[in-house]
């Protein structure tokens, strides 16, 4: 705990009736009284359940998104029926061209979206906060030098380097032993996106940590003695994870999205895995002949994204000790 | 001040020098032979070594790009004799896929794209910082919740999803419009005007989620600054506060942000090119990819950081215009 939160607690015997609350506790509460995002996170706790047990959902509705069903497809190869082949077996329809079911592989594609969306996640914020807080805390020459390195960064188009390395760093990767097809192209999109991405995190976490170490908590802890390390783990990480969350939260469906336009270009994942990208990408080749395939993938990103955000501004009102406070 | 200016845009040219060592040099190491596609399938061996030495990549890679960075001011001059030709200052290179000078090709496509981010950057400006406004002042209420539900879907769904969905309902389900073909506004204004205002839509509808989430975070935070509070002692009209206080301290970030947005999107908004088949440097930079067409690629990145580095410098000398407090230090 540090000194900053423990000195917002009541000591006052005259209001010892009142229970003291840690600012941390506050906000908890605050969130858990926010019942629109407690639902938010009961969305993402299913969808990441979801995924986890694809196989055995699958297998408990007996379908799976590799079985070719040539008998739901019509001679043009197009899904019998109305609505993209929506039926008791095929709760979602069939895949035209494949007869593949689109539950199953949706399913199974929200195991690729969110591996790859909290991997790239991962991997950011933790570059972003480690080189962040020691550009914020070192200052000086250090911090000059992180600063120029996100300079250049962020000069160049990242989009267009991505989609142009795509092909020459897989092989790279490959051939450096990580297996071939798709380890090696998730690889390669959760290491491109680390690169561009760290630095919107360092950026924030900077900024937090230049304006927290000159705190009057973070002095006394210098004075009584504390290392580098104990000041930057127990003193300034606490204080950061605020405007940490509120960046993850809203990153991850970025990242998500990412991987789906690079599998539309035909440089994320391999048929026949199924990622909610590649099925966004495949469906807009049948945007005529089959609409209703368009909107499923869509449905199932836009609603987690949904989520995420949701999630994201209530930490942040949650967290604000100001939020009660509001003179307009 | 006018040092200030001086010394960023000083700053701004060394970074500009780094980039462009490293584009150079990442895509030299592409695993690609230059030379091998200056001609088709069929191409003899001696045809390629010429091909190497005329476009100079039978040098080492220091001095081929130090002639890359001394034709950027005085042009490049390729081959002898009858087979020479020369790309005038400033040369970014020699496409061999489309046998046309670097520079001349983004010319050609670079109006196209202003085009484009110009009219998405009115429109989503527009829409962004009116939804973020009219969500602050009724937060909580179902404006806020429709306006965070905007954002979300904006923020997160990839641009060739929306980008199609609005050219399939609109031009295909709707049939509300034809299919757009680019044309310039100064030929047919109107076919122009068909051919932007979906691809204008798109990038303004991704992009405003981004301000009306800014616009309304900032006004909520300024709402609660001290110096409303005094302005509100001070008995100051509503009106006054707001506009004069409230949205000029949200629109610092704004300012910073809508900067560096319409920078990323003069370098050529690849996917939206894309999807509405506008000739412009997206397109430009996608076949260049497609091709292994190396100077192009080099080219349009280095434009593209041109652009981004340019608008950092822009967007400090706003900063402090804009916000008192920079100006003090």
């Amino acid at each position: 705990m540090t000194l900053a939160e423990t000195s917002f607690v009541s000591t006052e015997s005259s209001a010892s009736f009142i229970e003291g609350k840690s600012p941390r506790q506050l906000a908890w509460a605050r969130f858990r009284s926010d019942r629109f995002a407690m639902f938010a996170v009961g969305i993402i706790v299913l969808y990441a359940l979801v995924a986890a047990l694809a196989p055995l959902i699958c297998s408990v509705l007996g379908i799976s998104p590799y079985e070719l069903d040539g008998k739901a497809l019509n001679d043009f190869g197009l899904p019998k029926g109305s609505f993209g082949g929506i039926s008791a077996e095929h709760w979602l329809g069939v895949e035209p061209g494949t007869g593949r079911d689109i539950l199953a592989r949706l399913i199974y594609g929200a195991r690729i979206s969110m591996l790859v969306g909290f991997l790239a996640t991962v991997v950011t914020t933790s570059l972003g906060i480690v080189i962040g807080v020691i550009s914020g805390y070192k200052r000086g020459k250090v911090d000059a030098v992180i600063g120029r390195i996100t300079d250049l960064t962020l000069a160049f188009p990242s989009l267009l380097l991505i989609i142009a390395l795509t092909r020459p760093i897989t092989q790279r990767l490959e051939s450096m032993g990580i297996p071939e097809g798709n380890p090696a192209r998730i690889a390669y999109i959760i290491l491109v996106l680390g690169l561009f991405g760290w630095v919107y995190v360092a950026r924030i976490v900077r900024g937090q940590t230049l304006s927290l170490r000159e705190r009057e908590f973070v002095e006394a802890a210098r004075a009584s003695g504390a290392s580098t390390r104990r000041i930057v783990f127990k003193e300034l990480m606490p204080n950061l994870w605020a405007p940490v969350i509120v960046t993850v939260t809203l990153a991850l469906p970025g990242y998500v999205a990412t991987e789906s336009t690079l599998s539309f270009l035909g440089l994320g994942m391999l048929p026949p895995t199924a990622s909610w990208g590649a099925m966004l990408g495949d469906s807009v080749r049948y945007y005529r002949a089959d609409p209703t395939y368009l909107f499923i993938p869509g449905i199932a990103l836009i609603v987690l994204v949904l989520a995420f955000n949701i999630v994201g501004d209530a930490v942040r009102d949650a967290l604000d000790p100001k939020a009660d406070r509001q003179s307009l | 001040m006018f040092l200030f200016i001086t010394r960023r845009l000083f700053f701004a040219l060394l970074l500009l020098l780094a980039v462009s060592v490293v584009t150079y040099l990442l895509f030299s190491a592409l695993p690609v032979d230059p030379a091998a596609l200056t001609c088709g399938k069929n191409c003899k061996p001696d045809l390629i070594a010429a091909n190497r030495v005329r476009l100079g990549y039978d040098k080492p890679i220091v001095e081929q790009y130090w002639l890359f960075l001394k034709g950027i001011f005085a042009g490049r001059d390729y081959g002898m004799g009858q087979a020479a030709f020369s790309c005038p200052a400033p040369s970014l290179g020699y496409s061999f896929a489309q046998h046309e000078c670097v520079t001349t090709l983004i010319g050609k496509t670079f109006p196209v794209t202003a085009f484009l981010s110009l009219g998405a950057f009115v429109l989503w400006m527009v829409i962004g910082v009116g939804s973020g406004a009219i969500a602050a002042l009724n937060k909580g209420k179902w404006q806020d919740r429709l306006a965070n539900a905007f954002t979300a879907i904006g923020v997160s769904l990839p641009t060739f999803y929306v980008g199609l969905l609005v050219l399939f309902s609109v031009v295909i389900w709707l049939d509300l419009l034809p299919f757009p073909r680019y044309t310039s506004p100064f030929s047919d204004p109107v076919q122009f005007l068909n051919a932007m205002i979906l691809p204008w839509l798109t990038l303004a509808v991704l992009s405003a989620a981004t301000y009306t989430r800014l616009t309304r975070n900032g006004m909520l935070e300024a709402m609660n600054e001290d110096f409303v509070r005094l302005g509100v002692a001070k008995g100051l009209t509503r009106r006054v506060i707001l506009r004069k206080y409230v949205m000029r301290s949200a629109m610092v970030p704004i300012v910073t942000i809508a900067g560096l947005d319409f920078a990323a999107l003069l370098g050529g908004a690849i996917i939206t090119e894309s999807v509405f088949s506008l000739p412009g440097m997206g397109k430009l930079s996608i076949r260049a990819v497609v091709e292994s067409d190396l100077p192009v690629l080099v080219g349009t990145t280095m434009v593209a950081a041109v652009f981004i580095v340019l608008a950092n410098v822009v967007v400090d000398i706003l900063y402090g215009v804009l916000d008192p407090r920079v100006r003090t230090h």
